[in-house]
């Protein structure tokens, strides 16, 4: 409760700041407020708590992902200051607006209610649809932001309906009394409806397949930095929510809908790592990426009992990863009007740490030993086979063998390529959230117990 | 307000807030004016806050009248900003037809 209040009060303060003059301070003290709420929630970890009428519950599962969030801003903010340059009077918005999209992350793992939820789930949205179309002349630009805004609201009134129903159904937009009511006799068939409807809304927004057609364009169309935030912290955000949804308020699934998971698990894999395969554009080959992490992260619904450690740990391995990633392609791509993969030639011989950086994380995403993301696959697998889904594993672990193929296909041009350009001064900023964000990945590959052991 | 509630049928409020719903969602898929695509995104809305205020009188409970607030508020935020997103489309296209809208595929 007080992370949000602190992160809310933070986001007011960016947009005052720019009223007093203060542009040149706004991201050191932003990041620093950054620091500072984190270690606030972080001591919240031991006193599990409900505030408000069990609108806000604070628990070890929400204090845990909330840390990851809140990690995941502070790396995106300090990227901030240099990629807006060129707008220094938008600053202060942009900074805002990504603190904003925070304290709607933090409503989303944190709610007791409903109401709490839809809120969270719209600010998120609501700032992302701003962020997306962010770059108001450039015609991509605009084009994202207007598809993702139809597509975001229209699943924002599918999750809507969910909600109605389920209330119809057990009169409370209490979790608790829900689930309580859950496994009772007698419950309308509008329940499972809801439940149905809502869980429809949240695969539109982690863009797992079937319903992933706008993820490429618009990671494609946004401002880079918009792109990063929404592959790495917004993704995670929405699995986590999903997680949370689904434990929150049913007991347990049944076979069928177990089954659905399994096809559309299988599926985001496959479509997101086959369409991978023949992408030039650096974003768009990464937003099909990110389909098929949707893919392997929903099999941790399969075992929702006790799959909320493995979660963690693989949402935290895929989104520092993704954040060293993009730290390396924001750089590169500043000045270009496109993120083809021939603006990463030779970048092994002008900028070795740079090129390094990325083929660690595209590494860690393809799951290749030391690095997190292949114990995160490793311990997502054997889960699954506990519960008795065989069939997934094994897509898994095709798709893992697939995706190599698309993120090597960008480390050769790196390392075999001639550079097109001279060697430049580079922001020490992007060297430090790069290599500060794969150095984290790297330790939670040596050390796995030190996450997986917060929540089981 | 029970007595009413009671002689209609909760059932048919089920069912006309699930037409008004499916009319915005046919709407939304069909139509190529984005203004009409974003008052379809209103019908469905608003289709649900009558069915919250139907649930809300049939259970005798304010909560869901409450969450209507804000669902229309959250409604409103987000037609501002889509609105205004429509209006750069309109700026650098002259047009606002989503059919445009298709300078990024691969």
């Amino acid at each position: 409760m007080n992370t949000l209040i602190a992160i809310s009060g933070l986001g007011v303060f960016c947009l005052i700041a720019e009223i007093f003059n203060l542009r040149k301070l706004l991201v050191p003290v932003a990041v620093l407020g950054l620091v500072a709420i984190l270690g606030l929630t972080v001591s919240e970890f031991h006193t599990p708590n409900t505030f408000y009428n069990n609108m806000i519950v604070v628990d070890k599962f929400s204090v845990a992902f909330s840390s990851l969030f809140i990690v995941l801003t502070i790396f995106l903010v300090a990227l901030s200051g240099d990629f807006y340059k060129d707008h220094p009077s938008k600053l202060s918005d942009f900074l805002a607006i990504k603190i904003f999209l925070l304290a709607g992350a933090v409503a989303m793992v944190s709610f007791g209610n409903l109401s709490m939820f839809f809120l969270g789930i719209e600010v998120l949205s609501i700032s992302l649809y701003v962020l997306a179309a962010s770059r108001r002349l450039d015609i991509k630009s605009n084009e994202a932001g207007m598809k993702y805004f139809l597509l975001g609201s229209f699943a924002s009134g599918i999750i809507l309906f969910g909600i109605c129903l389920i209330y119809g159904a057990t009169g409370y937009f209490d979790i608790a009394e829900i689930k309580d009511l859950s496994s009772g006799a007698g419950i309308p068939v509008w329940f499972p409806i809801g439940i149905t409807l809502m869980i429809i809304g949240m695969l539109f927004k982690i863009a797992a397949a079937p319903f992933h057609f706008w993820a490429p364009d618009v990671y494609e169309g946004s401002p880079t930095m918009t792109t990063a935030t929404m592959s790495t912290l917004v993704k995670v955000v929405a699995m986590a929510t999903l997680y949370k949804v689904l434990s929150g308020m049913t007991t347990s699934l049944t076979l069928t809908f177990e089954m659905v998971i399994v096809v559309i698990s299988i599926l985001s894999m496959t479509v997101g790592n086959i369409m991978a395969l023949r992408q030039n554009n650096v974003k768009r080959m990464l937003a099909f990426s990110g389909i098929s992490h949707a893919g392997f992260m929903l099999m941790a619904i399969l075992s929702l009992s006790t799959a909320a450690g493995t979660l963690l740990y693989y949402t935290a391995a895929y989104a520092l990863a993704g954040i060293a990633s993009f730290a390396v392609i924001i750089y590169v791509t500043r000045n270009k009007d496109n993120e083809d993969t021939l603006n990463f030639n030779g970048l092994g011989k002008t900028h070795p740490l740079l090129a390094a950086v990325l083929t660690a994380s595209l590494l860690s995403m393809a799951g290749i030993p030391i690095f997190a993301g292949f114990f995160a696959k490793f311990m997502l697998f054997s889960q699954t086979i506990q519960a008795g889904y065989l069939v997934v594993v094994i897509a898994g672990v095709v798709n893992s063998i697939i995706s190599i193929g698309y993120y090597f296909k960008l480390i050769l041009a790196m390392y075999t390529k001639e550079a097109a350009e001279e060697k430049q001064a580079v922001p020490f900023v992007y060297y430090f959230v790069a290599v500060t964000a794969i150095l984290l990945n790297i330790l939670m590959g040596l050390y796995p117990s030190l996450v997986i052991n917060l929540l089981n | 307000m029970n007595n009413i509630l009671n002689e209609i049928g909760i059932e048919n409020y089920i069912f006309l807030s699930v037409l008004l719903f499916c009319i915005g969602v046919f709407g939304v898929l069909y139509r190529r004016n984005a203004i009409i695509v974003f008052m379809s995104i209103e019908i469905m809305l608003n289709a649900v806050n009558l069915l919250f205020v139907a649930f809300s009188t049939y259970h005798q409970d304010a909560e869901g009248q409450v969450f209507v607030f804000f669902s229309m508020a959250v409604a409103a935020a987000e037609v501002a900003v889509g609105l205004a997103i429509l209006v750069s489309v309109f700026r650098n296209l002259g047009s606002i037809d989503i059919d445009n809208l298709k300078n990024l595929k691969g």
